[in-house]
Formats: C-alpha cells, sequence, structure tokens
C-alpha cells in the first residue's frame, strides 16, 4: 500500500527526473509558456553558454504585456516596448518555438491562450515567468510562476530544481449568494489569509462552492492564489474539467483521450490524505467584493464601509492600512458604494475571459455608461474576442457606451498605453491594486465583472441588484 | 554567479510591510532586454519623496536592507533581484518573503535572511537609531549578527542553495550534469502529453 497523497503531491511525484538527499527535487516541466518581458535576459544567458533550447516543441510564445488594445495592426508605437517584442520574436525564431504574434488568431495573453488551445492539461507541470501562471491549477496541473533565471534553466534543461513546498486546503462549500461570483470567492479568501497566508504553501481549493464553479471561474480562483503568496493553486480534474477540454486543439484526441481520461481521474486527493494547513470558507456568506486598500487582502464586502485602521489589532496590518488609505486617497467610514470611479477596466487573465464578457454584456443590456466614465473591456484573447462577437457581446456593451478593445494585458499592468493618471481611480477586473499598479499614482479597486459593469453604469461601486 | 560567504555592512531600514515586487521595480522598467542598469529603477516611484529613506544621506553606502513582513511579493519579475543588486545591496532582512522572489535571490547572489518579527523590529528601530550600525551575514554559519546590540541569531538556508552560495555555481550546469536522468525521463512520458506544434 502507498501513502496517501494529496492532489499536488500526486503531480508532483510523477514529475521527479531526480531525488537526492539535501538538494531539492528535479522536476520535469510539460509546458513552458512564454512571453516578451521575462525572457530576453534568459535567451542572452544560453547564447551566452553556446545552450539550446532542449524542447522547443514543449514551449510557446505570445505577446501579451506590451501590445496596445487600439490599433493593433500597426506596429507598435512605443519603441522600447516594440524592441522587447521584436526581442522575442527574433528569439523565437533562432531558437525555433512556436509564437503567436500580435494581432494573429492565437494571441492572448499567456494564462488565457494556454487552456483554451488545450496546451494546459491535468496532472501536467506548467511554469512560465510570470506570476499568474497559478491559473492553470485549475485543470489539476501543478502550475507555478518562476523567475527569468528560471526560465533560462526550463529553456536549457525542460527541468527546475524545486525545494519541497507545504500543502494548504482552503475548503468553500455550501452555496453562493445570488450575484457573487468566483471573484468574490478568492477576494474573500485574500481578506481572510492575507498576502502572506499561502507563502511556502501550495493550495487546493475544495468543496461544493468550488466544484460547481465553471472551468473559467476556476481559472479566476486559481490564478489570484499568488496575492495570497502561494506557489501555487489546484483544482482537482472532474467531468466539467474534462467537457471544457475535449476537442481543443492540442488536447488528446481517441485512444489517447480515454487513457488520459482515465488517469486523471486519478489526481484527486487521497481520503486520509492530510494537510500542513487546513481553512475553510462558508460560500453562503461570500458577497460581492470590493479591495480598499493597495494590497489584494485589503478587501470588504460592497455593503461594507472603509475600514478604520483602529480597528486592526496587529500594527503591522494598522499600519499597512494607514499608508493605503493615504494612498488610495479615502477616508475611513466611506460606505464603499459612495466611492466614484473615472475608470472601469474589464480584462485581464483573472477575468478577461468569455464567461466574463458575458456577465458584463447581462448588466450592460439596454443600460448606458454614466458620463465621463472612462470604459475599456478587454477580452484576454483573439478566440475570446471571436466569441464574443459570434455572441453580438460587443454590440450590446457599445450599444451601452463600452469602449471594446483588442487583447493584451492592457491596464492590469499598464506597460502598454493603457494607463490611469495620478490619483485616477479605477474599478478593475483584474488582480492586483498595488500602488501604481495600473499607472502612476493611479488607484485600483478589485471587483468581479458584474460589479465593474454595474459600477461603470452607476459611476459608484454598486452590485448589479442596485442598478 | 558569484560566491557569496559573507556580507557586512550598514543598512538602510525600509519599515513597511508587503512590499511587492511592483514598488520595487515598476513596471515601466521591464521593457529593457538587457539585464543591467536596473538601479535607477529601484524603488524609483518612491525615490521621488526626499525624505524616503533611500534618500537619506545617513544611509548612503549601505549593503544591507531591513525589510518588513511579505517582502517581495507579487509578480515573478526577477528585475526586482536585479535592481537591488545594481543599487549596492547584498542582502536583504525580513520576517517574511515571497518565495519567487526568494527564489530568484537565491540565484542571483542575493542573500535573503529570515529573522523572527522581534528581531526585524528590534534591528529596524536599531538602525533608525544609529545608522552606523555594523551588521554581518554569514552565509557559512548561517547567522546575523550585530555585535553592538547582543544580537546573534540563526537563518534558515537550506543546504543546496547555502552550498551554491558558497560556491558561486550555476545550477543549468549541475542540472545538464544529470541529462542521464532527464533522459529516461523523457522516454517514459505518456502519448497524451501535447506539444506546441
Ligand atoms: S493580465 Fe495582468 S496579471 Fe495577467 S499576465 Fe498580464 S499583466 Fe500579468
Amino acid at each position: 500500500m502507498t501513502a496517501p497523497k494529496t492532489l499536488s503531491q500526486k503531480v508532483w511525484d510523477a514529475h521527479v527526473v531526480a531525488r537526492e538527499a539535501g538538494e531539492p527535487d528535479l522536476l520535469f516541466i510539460d509546458l513552458h509558456l512564454v512571453h516578451e518581458v521575462t525572457s530576453p535576459q534568459a535567451f542572452d544567458g544560453l547564447r551566452l553558454n553556446g545552450r539550446t533550447v532542449r524542447h522547443p516543441e514543449l514551449t510557446i510564445a505570445t505577446e501579451d504585456h506590451n501590445v496596445p488594445t487600439e490599433n493593433t495592426h500597426l506596429e507598435i508605437a512605443d519603441p522600447i516596448s516594440r524592441k522587447q517584442v521584436d526581442t522575442l520574436r527574433a528569439n523565437c525564431a533562432e531558437f525555433g518555438i512556436t509564437i503567436h504574434p500580435m494581432n494573429t488568431p492565437g494571441q492572448g495573453i499567456v494564462h488565457i491562450i494556454g487552456p483554451e488551445q488545450g496546451l494546459t492539461l491535468p496532472g501536467m507541470t506548467v511554469v512560465c515567468g510570470d506570476s499568474h501562471t497559478s491559473t492553470h491549477g485549475a485543470f489539476g496541473a501543478l502550475a507555478f510562476g518562476i523567475g527569468t533565471s528560471e526560465v533560462e534553466h526550463v529553456l536549457a534543461t525542460q527541468t527546475l530544481p524545486q525545494p519541497a513546498a507545504k500543502t494548504l486546503a482552503i475548503t468553500v462549500d455550501g452555496e453562493l449568494p445570488h450575484g457573487s461570483t468566483a471573484k468574490d470567492v478568492i477576494l474573500a479568501i485574500l481578506g481572510r489569509i492575507g498576502t502572506g497566508g499561502g507563502i511556502g504553501h501550495i493550495a487546493e481549493y475544495r468543496g461544493s462552492a468550488i466544484r460547481g464553479l465553471s472551468m473559467e471561474g476556476r481559472m479566476t480562483v486559481c490564478n489570484m492564489s499568488i496575492e495570497a503568496g502561494a506557489k501555487a493553486g489546484m483544482i482537482a480534474p472532474d467531468q466539467t474539467t474534462f467537457d471544457y477540454l475535449q476537442g481543443r486543439q492540442h488536447a488528446p484526441s481517441g485512444a489517447a483521450w480515454d487513457e488520459a481520461v482515465e488517469y486523471w481521474k486519478t489526481l484527486v486527493t487521497d481520503d486520509d490524505a492530510t494537510f500542513d494547513k487546513e481553512v475553510s470558507l462558508d460560500a453562503a456568506e461570500i458577497f460581492p467584493h470590493v479591495s480598499w486598500g493597495t494590497n489584494p487582502g485589503q478587501v470588504a464586502p460592497i455593503t461594507d464601509s472603509v475600514p478604520d485602521p483602529a480597528s486592526f489589532a496587529d500594527p503591522v496590518e494598522r499600519n499597512a492600512a494607514e499608508r493605503a488609505l493615504e494612498y488610495m486617497g479615502l477616508a475611513a467610514g466611506t460606505p464603499l458604494k459612495e466611492i466614484a470611479v473615472d475608470t472601469v477596466f474589464i480584462g485581464s487573465c483573472t477575468n478577461g475571459r468569455i464567461e466574463d464578457l458575458r456577465a458584463v454584456a447581462e448588466v450592460a443590456k439596454g443600460r448606458k455608461v454614466s458620463s465621463g466614465l472612462r470604459t475599456l473591456v478587454v477580452p484576454g484573447s483573439w478566440a475570446v474576442k471571436a466569441q464574443a462577437e459570434a455572441e453580438g457581446i460587443d454590440r450590446v456593451i457599445t450599444e451601452a457606451g463600452f469602449d471594446w478593445r483588442d487583447p493584451g494585458c492592457s491596464m492590469c499592468l499598464a506597460m502598454n498605453p493603457d494607463k490611469l493618471a495620478p490619483g485616477e481611480r479605477s474599478a478593475s477586473t483584474s488582480n492586483r491594486n498595488f500602488e501604481g499598479r495600473q499607472g502612476r499614482g493611479g488607484r485600483t479597486h478589485l471587483v468581479s465583472p458584474a460589479v465593474a459593469a454595474a459600477t461603470a453604469i452607476a459611476g459608484h461601486f454598486a452590485p448589479p441588484e442596485d442598478l | 554567479m558569484e560566491a557569496v560567504r559573507i556580507v557586512t555592512g550598514t543598512a538602510v531600514p525600509l519599515d513597511r510591510s508587503d512590499v511587492d515586487t511592483d514598488q520595487i521595480i515598476p513596471s515601466d522598467w521591464l521593457k529593457q532586454v538587457e539585464r543591467t542598469g536596473f538601479e535607477k529603477g529601484l524603488f524609483s516611484e518612491w525615490r521621488d519623496d526626499r525624505d524616503f529613506v533611500l534618500n537619506q544621506e545617513q544611509y548612503a553606502g549601505a549593503t544591507i536592507l531591513l525589510a518588513g513582513p511579505n517582502f517581495g511579493t507579487g509578480s515573478s519579475r526577477e528585475h526586482a533581484v536585479w535592481a537591488i543588486q545594481q543599487y549596492g545591496f547584498q542582502a536583504v532582512v525580513s520576517p517574511r518573503f515571497g518565495d519567487i522572489f526568494r527564489n530568484n535571490s537565491t540565484k542571483n547572489g542575493l542573500v535573503p535572511v529570515v529573522v523572527s518579527p522581534e528581531v526585524s523590529e528590534k534591528l529596524m528601530r536599531a538602525v533608525e537609531a544609529d545608522p552606523t550600525l555594523e551588521i554581518t551575514i554569514d552565509v557559512e554559519r548561517r547567522t546575523l549578527e550585530v555585535p553592538a546590540l547582543g544580537v546573534s541569531v540563526d537563518f534558515p538556508l537550506d543546504d543546496s542553495v547555502q552550498h551554491r552560495f558558497l560556491e558561486g555555481l550555476d545550477d543549468i550546469g549541475l542540472t545538464l550534469q544529470k541529462t542521464g536522468a532527464i533522459e529516461t525521463y523523457e522516454s517514459s512520458r505518456a502519448d497524451w502529453f501535447p506539444t506546441t506544434r
């Protein structure tokens, strides 16, 4: 009899290339995603040492962080962004890596295209020089972000030495209240465990509320695992997963599909396996959330008010809250619903998928964006954009006054022209409300797509039922 | 990377929690395709404030960055480590680091020193009171010592990471010695794994 294992331990153990006492395990990497920002120095390193890419056919590149979301048929105007994108293209050509360049059908945000092309499958190891690689854990893959030195290591060897991580179970049972979404689930989790709560751990999301989420919703949850500092976030694959994957471009078919599904069904935490740490939440108490501070743990239900820093017992948290309110230009006690915004950003690898856009269209239908408000709706990929247009979502939201853009990371991190001006306030469906994240001096509030859409119409934070 | 055995010097007290890598090096700086020149981007938004601790003369020439808890969380950008190093720091001391940042540090020879919240607090106050206070971080003994304060504490560092610091070893070179094991593994992979072609 083998010892009981958690989901992450099963996937981990299946990828051990070499295990030696006192050394981190050397893991095989099944899929390596590459983008323009964190890869140039890695390719340089290969050249400097006369090394090649061991498995270009397990590597895929896309352009996402720097690309504009308007006039994408033209060259990138910013010469430094253009140089970075050109460098990626040249590196992929030199090392034989498939790339999806700007304005081609396969292009999109790196964490959107992997799953939608069937490249991310249960039981795989997936890495990328990007912390939101945790997104792919929604399929029961072990997926984590790495630095540029590690990107170089994977390119050269298709492996990574990894120190063992602890396991964390996050269980959400019950039924979500009407209007609450996957985004609210993860924001509520972050509010509970904080930005350090997952450090050193691989999280597994469990419970009936998680099982009830679509693949899109599961990706939203896993995406923000890193916001709690977790190395990865995983959800055991089930019929929802298999249904999403079957027939996708790179997913197996025929006998290979059956063989794979047989194996994937074994990727569940054994009944008697134990976790190093456990947290549980009652889904019925998770209402739509808004962040009020400058880290993703600083959140509250939309019906609450901006908290008083003095109410935090822990001096470190109190300090952080004081600093956050100053940066955000907010007074303690202000009802969140009374806070007006200048910009609404809908998109990113957290909420740039078709289901997110459907939620926006549902709220926007027959309504108008509050006057003077800037809105950006940025699909996560060209495939998402095409699907949305086939469903008529673009018409519904443009009639409501939303700005319909081309795919990319956009205002999630403001490396392209989509930025907040100093002091501007946004409702954003992205994942990080860090100081300056959406533009120097910009003030970001994280929300779900439905709340973002309702906020665009109301002009201040609002859940859809308030309209 | 170059070998690191001992880091001795003065410190800068960056007394705030949750300093994410977007603060350490804002995204504007990530457009470079080179590995150098990031020192100017270090905390660049905060450095516009004349009172920001890095702008205070008494801390010039420091080699150790004292940070609050949850330092280096957020984005995986290794540029954060490059910026800290290129500015002149050789070690960062914090009660808790983001995992990717910590990992990136060890690949570049920047020593991540984890201390208890109490020791962190004590060092923070002591360095604020006396910016000339000397701190010694010994990678071989895995200790942080401040003789003038009577502080001597151990910090955790995996054996393998310590070995790489002391010898200045390149991870890729070490892994390539295991090519045989990689080939064995590759020949056992199931057919259903996708390729990107
Ligand atoms: S959408 Fe945002 S979080 Fe996601 S990969 Fe792009 S920049 Fe990173």
